[in-house]
């Protein structure tokens, strides 16, 4: 059935690209917005002129970022990034029809991906035993509102990861047609990517 | 294995409520988007005539001042996220493949998911009025007036998990859409040839998977300030109400770019066919509406000149206000252009694409005025701004949207509307569009602050209002007239035949209603206006289908055709899903477990479920 399904689909394109492949791009397009709010969100609270005149603003910012455990982060950002090249190395192998490598590789990118999971649960947990919680200052709350969406994102990538090595042993990805291994990658990639600002933006500078 | 002809009426629409209900067809999905559209086209306007009801005389207590502004900011987010973005969507869904000679849309069953999404977010919007009370604070939601303090009801939970559900149906339709036109379009169907309507399809779907996530942000922050205790927009915290305006006007106008253009591609395509002769200056016409969307995204804040954010940003958006301006008139210059030396036949759809370009015209110079902040600072928050974005929305694009009901009508259901009595719902809705909207200038001027529940004998608005309210009466009486012209030439109507209007694009060279596969044969273009080419250019372009259609072999069963995509039922559940988890927000938790679940089962339905 689902062999039929997507031999059906291979219908050719006015712009030769596979459809799914341009809807990925289209709905990162929206991501960006979607990220880039939530980052200027968190900018402009940190330099939010009300706020400093209010005793809130920049000081709860310096305060908040005090806070961070930068060592354990820095390691976690090196694995989400590194993941990144095992989701390179799984399309590679799957489109030379090295299944069972091309699965190895994916459930590395499942496994780094669990570990950054793993630090952000146990920094959220830290900072809520530490009295932390989104209600506490603009700080706490663009914090939590940032991490958490890309931390969001990171559990649905996990998720989907995980479908495309449960397909796989469906009879799905043997042909030529990897896209379902290509379509998440585009999407972890992408994550990756908003980590690189949102990293940068709030634990470094 | 059989071969089927074409016959001349199909039965594209036949079969049970199932079939209504698991449809993955675009044609049946644009009926089902017309249905619910009008549906609620007609809720926002009884709820503008109880408004206007209210305000015929001074210091008059028909509707309770709470009912007052719950039915002023349901009527506002009603008519643009209830009615006029979805009635786009729906010709969006009769009109793109038809055009771009395609079968159905790059994703049907995701299509049926959208609307499923707009449908249950609209009910959920709307039981808001039953369950503790509608939103009353404007349809912008302004920041304090959304903080629990002073909206202590479900109200503005309603409204931001509604709009959000909204979001997520348009999202999804824009990417469908944009997928469909960049990958779907038949032979020889380049960019350049595609109708406008489907270029300003394009731009628009562009429109809101970009400005949509905004207010995404918006909300996600509005409701953790409701429900976590944060302060993004309390000052009391450190917040900043101006970010909720600022993140609302960076989305809300594009926002009105993306009600306006698909009513201009209409207008673009309307205007040719009874002029006889092609849309002046296309590619202009294409680009400078891609320009305008472009600027669109570069002047929010002209809705904020009187917040004080200084006088270099205020003069700098002044001028990208204006700047828009530019690519507007262009377009405005080129519908004359078509129009003149034309052999003009002044149908309904005509006439109501004149109409257009009259009014639009109209609200486009108050809006250019309310472009310069020292005329903005003076009539900001009267009824000038009111009567200026009834001229674009009303005047531009319901005109518009009603050009494409009476021009396409035919073809979506192969009746024609009764002309007479088009004729007569056109110029009722002229008049009482002006006597309504006019007098609000002069309002406007004398100071009449919007939003407020009556006013005094003394202040010399009285007659004003009078005339706003008949004229607003006389707009409700023309779409009664509307209505029942439709209702009955569903039934009885003049049999339209494939080509009614001696239309040139790709949609008239098929049946009125289209077969369910649109195309026997898919066509190859070489022209803008390949149907006219092939009436009266002469030579055969394969545009038209002349043989029948060719059997799938992969698929021997019964109806021997071609191969449509199955309809799915998973599409109804995952909206269900979606939307009962935000009732469990608002109600009781036992709604989000159910709604989660549903939503993740359906989903895993969809999944396995071959897209065949």
């Amino acid at each position: 059935m689902t062999v039929d399904a997507h031999a059906h689909e291979e219908h050719p394109t006015s712009t030769g690209l596979d459809s799914r492949k341009v809807a990925m791009w289209a709905f990162l397009g929206s991501e960006t917005m979607f990220f880039g709010s939530l980052i200027l969100v968190m900018l402009i609270n940190k330099h939010n002129t009300l706020g400093v005149m209010l005793g809130h603003g920049d000081h709860t910012f310096e305060a908040g970022q005090g806070m961070l455990d930068l060592v354990l982060t820095s390691f976690t950002t090196f694995v989400l990034l590194t993941s990144s090249l095992a989701m390179v190395l799984s399309l590679a192998a799957f489109r030379n029809r090295s299944l069972n490598w091309g699965r190895f590789w994916l459930m590395v990118v499942v496994a780094f991906g669990a570990i950054f999971l793993g630090g952000q649960v146990y920094e959220f947990t830290a900072f809520v035993r530490e009295g932390l919680t989104p209600s506490t200052n603009l700080f706490a709350a663009s914090f939590y509102m940032l991490v958490g969406f890309h931390g969001a994102h990171v559990a649905i990538g996990i998720l989907w990861l995980l479908a495309v090595v449960y397909y796989s042993y469906r009879g799905r990805y043997q042909s030529a047609d990897t896209w379902g291994v290509e379509m998440v990658g585009l999407y972890w990639h992408f994550v990756d990517l908003v980590w690189v600002a949102i990293f940068t933006l709030i634990y470094l500078i | 294995m059989a071969t089927t002809t074409v016959s001349v009426r199909p039965n594209t629409y036949a079969g049970t409520a199932w079939s209504w209900i698991t449809t993955v067809d675009h044609k049946r999905i644009a009926v089902l988007y017309f249905v619910t559209s009008l549906a609620f086209f007609a809720l926002g306007g009884v709820e503008a005539l109880l408004i206007r009801l209210q305000l015929s005389r001074p210091e008059l207590d028909l509707v309770h001042p709470d009912r007052f502004a719950e039915l002023f900011t349901m009527h506002g987010t009603t008519m643009v996220f209830l009615a006029l973005m979805p009635l786009s969507a729906a010709f969006f869904n009769l009109l793109v493949p038809l055009m771009i000679g395609a079968r159905d849309v790059a994703f049907p069953r995701l299509n049926a998911l959208s609307y499923w999404v707009y449908l249950f977010g609209g009910i959920f919007l709307n039981i808001s009025f039953i369950a503790g009370g509608a939103p009353a604070m404007g349809w912008f939601g302004y920041a304090p007036l959304t903080a629990t303090e002073f909206a202590d009801t479900h109200a503005v939970d309603f409204w931001a998990f509604g709009l959000q559900i909204l979001g997520v149906s348009s999202i999804l339709a824009s990417i469908n859409f944009i997928v469909t036109i960049i990958n779907m379009r038949a032979p020889g169907m380049t960019f350049n040839r595609m109708p406008m309507f489907v270029w300003m399809t394009l731009i628009t779907g562009f429109l809101i998977i970009f400005a949509f996530p905004v207010i995404t942000i918006g909300l996600v922050l509005l409701l953790f300030d409701r429900y976590l205790g944060t302060s993004f927009f309390l000052y009391q915290g450190g917040g900043d109400p101006i970010l909720w305006q600022h993140l609302f006007w960076v989305f809300g106008h594009p926002e009105v770019y993306i009600l306006i253009l698909p009513a201009m591609g209409i207008v673009s395509d309307v205007l040719p066919t009874f002029s006889r002769k092609p849309l002046f200056g296309y590619a202009v016409v294409a680009y400078s509406g891609a320009a305008i969307a472009l600027v669109g995204f570069g002047v929010w804040t002209h809705h904020m000149f009187t917040v004080g954010l200084g006088p270099v940003a205020d003069t700098a958006f002044a001028i990208s206000t204006m700047a828009v301006a530019v690519p507007t008139g262009v377009k405005i210059f080129n519908w004359i252009a078509t129009l003149w030396g034309g052999s003009i036949s002044l149908r309904t759809p005509m006439l109501f694409a004149i109409g257009f370009i009259a009014m639009f015209i109209l609200g486009g110079l108050t809006g250019v005025s309310l472009g310069s902040p020292p005329v903005d600072t003076q009539v900001q928050d009267t009824y000038y701004v009111v009567a200026h974005l009834h001229y674009v929305l009303f005047g531009g694009t319901i005109f518009g949207l009603f050009a494409g009901i009476y021009f396409w009508f035919p073809k979506m259901t192969g009746r024609m509307l009764n002309e007479g009595w088009g004729k007569v719902h056109f110029w009722l809705m002229m008049i009482g569009f002006n006597l309504a909207f006019g007098p609000q200038h002069q309002l406007g001027i004398d100071g009449m602050p919007r939003r407020i529940h009556t006013y005094g004998a003394d202040m010399g608005w009285d007659v004003w209002n009078l005339m706003s309210t008949v004229g607003a009466w006389t707009i409700g009486l023309s779409m009664l007239i509307f209505a029942i012209n439709a209702v009955r030439s569903m039934r009885t109507g003049r049999d339209a035949g494939p080509d009614p209007w001696d239309g040139g694009t790709l949609e008239w060279s098929m049946s009125s209603p289209p077969p369910v596969y649109n195309f026997a044969e898919v066509p190859v273009v070489d022209d803008r206006y390949p149907v006219w080419k092939e009436k009266h250019g002469g030579g055969h372009t394969g545009a038209v289908v002349t043989e029948p259609p060719a059997a799938d072999t992969a698929h021997d069963d019964d109806e021997p055709h071609i191969h449509m995509p199955n309809p799915s039922y998973w599409p109804i559940l995952v909206a269900a899903g979606m939307v009962l988890a935000a009732c469990g927000l608002i109600f009781h938790q036992v709604f989000l477990l159910v709604g989660a679940l549903i939503f993740g089962i359906s989903l895993i339905g969809w999944l396995e479920e071959p897209p065949g």
